[in-house]
């Protein structure tokens, strides 16, 4: 075993990891950009190297400046987690040519797998299913039509040069197919200049299911399948282990055909088979076809290691170092089920904006297996993915397992931030889900129920107040008059909206709220509150944003008159970044004229490119960013001149 | 040194006091909180639709939230003007900004347009003085049209009329006493000083006007039209004139500006008194409902308050053998040490003596002298005149006057009297004056009043010869009984500002310690007696 490793990473991987690693005597290298100069991978680590700026461009990106530091603190092996350079084949040369061990498979097998067309090709010949499909230069109308009955309807017409759905038609039978295909060739032509077309399967109610694998190089085993349907935008949200209304048989065939995947380009440590179901017709163990495949370990590895017991980290460490693979296929089985959920510092209401914000507070239940990068106090950064933790569970069957889930979500408590929170919640409680009816369409079908806000009890509202206020230990003498209370106000807002309330504070144990139309009363009994009768739940104050920790985390803006002032006078002609980001692309120039709805710049955040658009007819009077710049929220981009100006 | 309560609370009479109390109580409180909600309610809606918060929301949004605040003159012009002003148009007390304790002097506006009749001037002087007596920064929340015409006599010209408000924020700002002021609404003539006059004002966007003439008035001087805000609005005094420092959005954000400015004093209390840590009276206040007699006539041990008013209700008495009718002693209230100097019974000259002995100690040590008034006055009669009792009171008086220390008067009784004098009455400047609702305040007894009026009376009958029936002599006596029993009762006082308010017994213990912690915010200067007359 290694002495020493480096985890070229960071967050909740880089500290998953040297658990492991520690547990096993093994000592940790972290590396740390500018911005993680304090992070809790950082606090973790047995030594820690800085290497670079936050951008991960300048820092976990930048493989010779890791490969030094692993040859300086004398690591014989680098980790790289997923993300960043897990599969960078390059990198993986590089760091054996410079004699350390990368604990991941071959540069060979990473790029086996990084040429999507190539590695299909590869999976035929390995006998692993695919997606049936033509994909011939030849084009000939009735050829087509031959193969479309072959593969079996429904089918998809696809523009080889396409993207974006142009070119793209859904043929339901045989007889709709040749005015589909005329169509589908003509706005081909129209976007790409090029008509030629493939035909592939239409997998009508598709799940994402994928299956863990692990080589040694020559052999490898399955640690059975993983189940990501639930998913927002490609997105994984909540997966599990092991798939709903899954048999021993269709288990087998796709562990088989993984495993013949991994065995074929000698694939060594863990990887991850991902397959799509057509699950139309429930389950089948001809229903599965290959996708991609993963050349590093995934997020969501830890459901897989709840259900079988293995922990993929030692095993990566291990077959690294050169020893057999711990177990033998019918040494794993399955225990009981899984499942996580991935909490993040998201705007749910604006679209799932990436936010950012310094945790005041935060934590899970005792139950809960909580793999986070972040501790109360650190702040999620606009540099990196804003996950907060995976919030992972087992139980003995899956009813208990969700249960189980449901319980650990409403025990989290995240304060100084916005999350997903509640998104989870809602999805967990979602019936279909439940039942295992899932699909990788059930999020964006059911998108409204999931996200929608649900009404804030006043207490709620005065609790915030009080918060607020500071009113929650209230001063001595407080509430002291000689004849009438007086009456202060505060306001509060969520959602765009904002909320006059007003208190009265009788005694430093005693007050008086007034929300809406209703009175509130929050009285102090044996140092707990009681607001309207309820035990006050948790309250955590973040700068301006209080959350009381019910339903998930209730947020309230505090409007401070004298901010709200400032920002009366704020510029109307500002185009501001909505969020934090990196700007792509500025195509404002000054003294342009612009119409409403031109782009005038582009913000990248979260994998999502922002259009930010002229919001009125004008004149740019400046631009006060460049592409390549990180910018914060509210940072001015764009400047148009005044109306009477223009 | 702890004391032990003698009271029965499930006696007739502690019961029957209660009910007396608590009916004085109510009528008190009926005053105050009329007083409270200042005018009508159309002119209070008026007001709100303006956009503008009533000028009680508006002290509290000033101060911090949950501030204690001590008003002053809660129910000052009482059943004056014909009721025309309540709370004398304008809101005084003491509160907390950004920790500090401050005095707010807040114009109600929907009070005859916040206009200052005299008694509106003479609480507003009164919330000066405490201001400059105990350094508290000074926040004036502007809202007035000025002097109140049909009153200008005493309004305008005297010593202690409207020129004392502005010559007042001169001698303060020159003792390094923050004045700051909030243009809220109007602000015109003479009112135009006050924001004028100040170290940092803040005025409200097309609300807050300044100006020494007003639109009218300047149409009829120099034909010239204007709007008010044209005149003297805020874009006008923060952008052009300088009249005004801060330009606010609305009553709140001006009342922000307010805090942040206070924020900005760079403002510490001095050390003066060793604080010790605050602890509960062993007896509860609530009882002093209970134990105070309803008829002023009724002796009681005064100690009976004292328990119920002090730490741990323990009392450090000084003297105890000597001049019993005077209580005199050491405790703290709420960790802070003060003298206590309390009557039981009338002054003789022996208690004067110790009255005075007790104020030179605490005086010396820098502790401040707590004065519980239940007097009927001194000791009358030829043993006392010829043994000197006015030489002695005279002692008392004097020490009384000179002392440096904070002192802080309550009337829990009679105040009659020359009594009045040596137990820190108004005239002697205490720090504050409060009143319980059961006290009596003038200069002797209705009934000797009346007394020694028939007396003089019948000797002139006579002498002349004639006869003068018992029924002839009630009845000349009556209207002087009815004149003093409604001149002496605390509401008409309070009306006229001879108390800074009165208060429920059962807060007094509050009250004190927050006039305590207030005064404590000057310096206690040392002190040099006057000539004890030996």
């Amino acid at each position: 075993m290694f002495d020493t490793i480096l985890i070229a990473n960071r967050g909740e991987i880089a500290c998953r990891v040297m658990e492991t690693a520690q547990a096993m005597g093994v000592r940790c290298v972290a590396v740390y950009s500018d911005a993680d100069a304090g992070a809790k991978h950082v606090a973790m680590a047995d030594a820690a190297v800085h290497i670079g700026g936050s951008a991960p461009a300048e820092s976990y990106l930048k493989g010779d400046v890791i490969i030094q530091a692993a040859l300086d603190s004398g690591a014989q092996a680098i980790h790289p987690g997923y993300g960043f350079l897990s599969e960078n084949p390059d990198f993986v040369e590089a760091v054996e040519a410079a004699g350390l061990v990368f604990v991941g498979p071959s540069a060979k097998a990473i790029r086996a797998m990084g040429l999507k067309d190539a590695a299909k090709a590869l999976m035929v010949e390995a006998g692993v299913p695919v997606v049936p499909g033509y994909h011939g230069a030849d084009q000939d109308d009735a050829l087509l039509a031959r193969e479309a009955e072959k593969i079996g309807y429904p089918v998809l017409i696809k523009a080889v040069a396409g993207g974006g759905g142009k070119g793209m038609r859904l043929v339901e039978k045989a007889g709709s197919f040749q005015e589909a295909l005329d169509s589908a060739r003509s706005e081909a032509k129209t976007a790409f200049g090029n008509s030629d077309v493939l035909v592939e399967k239409f997998v009508t109610k598709p799940r994402h299911i994928e299956v863990q694998v692990f080589g040694d190089g020559t052999h490898a085993v399955h640690l059975f399948e993983r189940d990501c349907s639930l998913q927002r935008r490609h997105q994984k949200v909540i997966e599990e282990a092991p798939a709903p209304g899954m048999t021993e048989a269709m288990r087998s065939a796709m562990g088989e055909a993984a495993v013949r995947a991994a065995e074929a380009i000698g694939y060594a440590g863990a990887g991850t088979v991902e397959f799509i179901v057509d699950s139309s017709g429930g389950l089948s163990a001809d229903g599965f076809f290959f996708m991609e495949m993963n050349t590093r370990l995934q997020v969501e590895h830890p459901v897989t290691e709840l259900v079988t017991g293995v922990d993929l980290v030692e095993w990566q460490l291990r077959v690294a170092a050169g020893e057999a693979l711990p177990k033998q296929q019918d040494e794993l089985t399955i225990e009981g089920h899984a499942f996580e959920a991935r909490l993040y510092a998201e705007d749910v209401p604006k679209g799932f904006l990436p936010a950012t914000g310094t945790l005041t507070h935060l934590s899970f239940t005792p139950q809960t297996r909580a793999d986070s990068g972040v501790r109360a106090g650190d702040t999620i950064s606009p540099f990196y993915d804003p996950m907060i933790a995976k919030v992972i569970v087992h139980g003995p069957t899956r009813d208990v397992a969700l249960s189980r889930l449901r319980a650990a979500l409403k025990g989290c408590e995240v304060g100084g931030t916005v999350t997903n929170l509640a998104f989870l919640g809602a999805l967990a409680g979602h019936a279909g889900f439940a039942k295992g009816d899932v699909d990788t369409g059930l999020i964006a079908r059911d998108i409204d129920a999931l996200t929608a806000q649900p009404a804030v009890p006043g207490r709620h509202f005065a609790l915030a107040g009080m918060a607020a206020l500071g009113l929650l230990d209230p001063a001595a003498e407080a509430g002291f008059n000689l004849w009438r209370p007086l009456r202060r106000q505060v306001m509060l807002g969520r959602d765009g909206e904002e909320y006059l309330l007003k208190v009265r504070v009788l005694s430093e144990d005693v007050q008086l709220w007034t929300v809406g139309d209703s009175e509130v009363r929050a009285e102090r009994i044996g140092g707990r509150w009681k607001v309207d009768g309820h035990v006050a739940p948790t309250v955590s104050v973040a700068g301006d944003v209080v959350t009381v920790f019910d339903a998930y985390g209730i947020a309230f803006d505090v409007i401070d008159p004298l901010a709200k002032a400032a920002a009366a006078h704020g510029d109307g002609n500002i185009v501001e970044a909505p969020m934090p980001g990196l700007v792509r692309a500025i195509d404002a120039e000054v003294g342009q004229r612009v119409t409403k709805g031109d782009r005038l710049a582009v913000l990248e955040a979260m994998k999502m490119e922002h259009s930010l658009l002229a919001a009125r007819d004008g004149v740019v009077a400046e631009v006060l960013a460049q592409p390549g710049d990180q910018v914060e929220a509210g940072a001015a981009l764009v400047r148009l001149e005044a109306e009477a100006e223009a | 040194m702890k004391l032990t309560s003698q009271a029965l609370p499930s006696s007739d009479a502690y019961k029957a006091n209660e009910m007396a109390h608590l009916k004085a109580l109510s009528e008190v409180r009926e005053a105050a909180e009329a007083a409270a909600l200042g005018g009508g309610e159309k002119s209070r809606a008026r007001h709100e639709s303006r956009g503008k918060m009533l000028p009680r929301e508006r002290v509290a949004n000033l101060l911090d939230p949950g501030s204690p605040f001590l008003e002053i003159g809660a129910t000052a012009a009482h059943g004056l003007y014909g009721g025309a002003a309540p709370c004398a148009g304008v809101i005084a007390g003491i509160g907390r900004v950004q920790g500090h304790e401050v005095m707010v002097v807040c114009n109600d506006a929907t009070v005859k347009g916040g206009t200052y009749y005299p008694m509106t001037v003479k609480k507003h002087l009164r919330a000066q003085e405490i201001a400059e007596a105990n350094h508290l920064s000074c926040i004036y929340l502007v809202d007035s049209g000025g002097a109140n015409l049909p009153n200008q006599d005493e309004v305008f010209p005297d010593r202690d009329h409207f020129g004392a408000i502005f010559y007042n924020q001169a001698r303060m700002s020159a003792k390094g006493i923050a004045q700051i002021a909030v243009v809220m609404g109007s602000c015109t003539a003479g009112g135009a000083y006050v924001p004028a006059m100040s170290d940092v004002t803040i005025i409200v966007k097309e609300q807050g006007t300044i100006f020494l003439a007003g639109p009218p008035l300047v149409k009829a001087a120099t034909g010239e039209v204007v709007s008010a805000e044209d005149l003297g609005g805020g874009d006008v005094h923060t952008r052009l004139s300088g009249v005004a420092d801060y330009l606010a959005e609305d009553d709140a954000h001006a009342l922000a500006l307010a805090r942040r400015a206070v924020g900005h004093l760079n403002k510490t209390k001095p050390a003066t008194v060793d604080w010790a840590s605050p602890e509960e009276p062993a007896y509860d206040p609530d009882e002093m409902l209970g134990v105070v007699p309803a008829d002023l006539r009724t002796p009681y041990d005064i100690r009976e308050v004292i328990m119920r008013l002090v730490d741990g209700s323990r009392f450090d008495e000084f003297k105890p053998r000597f001049g019993e009718t005077l209580v005199t002693g050491f405790a703290h209230v709420k960790g802070c040490p003060i003298g206590i100097i309390a009557n039981n019974g009338v002054l003789f000259s022996e208690a004067a003596q110790k009255g005075a002995h007790f104020v030179e100690l605490c005086s010396q040590r820098n502790i401040p002298l707590v004065f519980l008034q239940n007097i009927t006055g001194f000791m009358v009669g030829r043993k006392y005149e010829n043994e000197g009792i006015a030489r002695h009171g005279a002692k008392m008086v004097t020490a009384v006057a000179t002392t440096n220390v904070p002192k802080i008067t309550m009337l829990v009784g009679g105040s009659f009297g020359a009594g009045n004098y040596g137990m820190s009455g108004r005239a002697y400047r205490p720090r504050f004056l409060w009143s319980w609702p059961n006290s009596r305040i003038s200069v002797m007894g209705g009934a000797q009043a009346a007394g020694v009026l028939a007396t003089v009376k019948r000797d002139a009958i006579e002498r002349a010869g004639d006869t003068w029936t018992e029924e002839e002599e009630t009845a000349f006596k009556q209207p002087t009984i009815d004149m003093f029993e409604e001149q002496s009762h605390p509401l008409y006082a309070s009306a006229r500002l001879w108390d800074d308010g009165i208060i429920d017994p059962r807060k007094s213990r509050d009250v004190l310690y927050l006039s305590l912690t207030a005064s404590l915010n000057a310096p206690i200067e040392p002190t040099k007696f006057g000539l004890f007359r030996m």
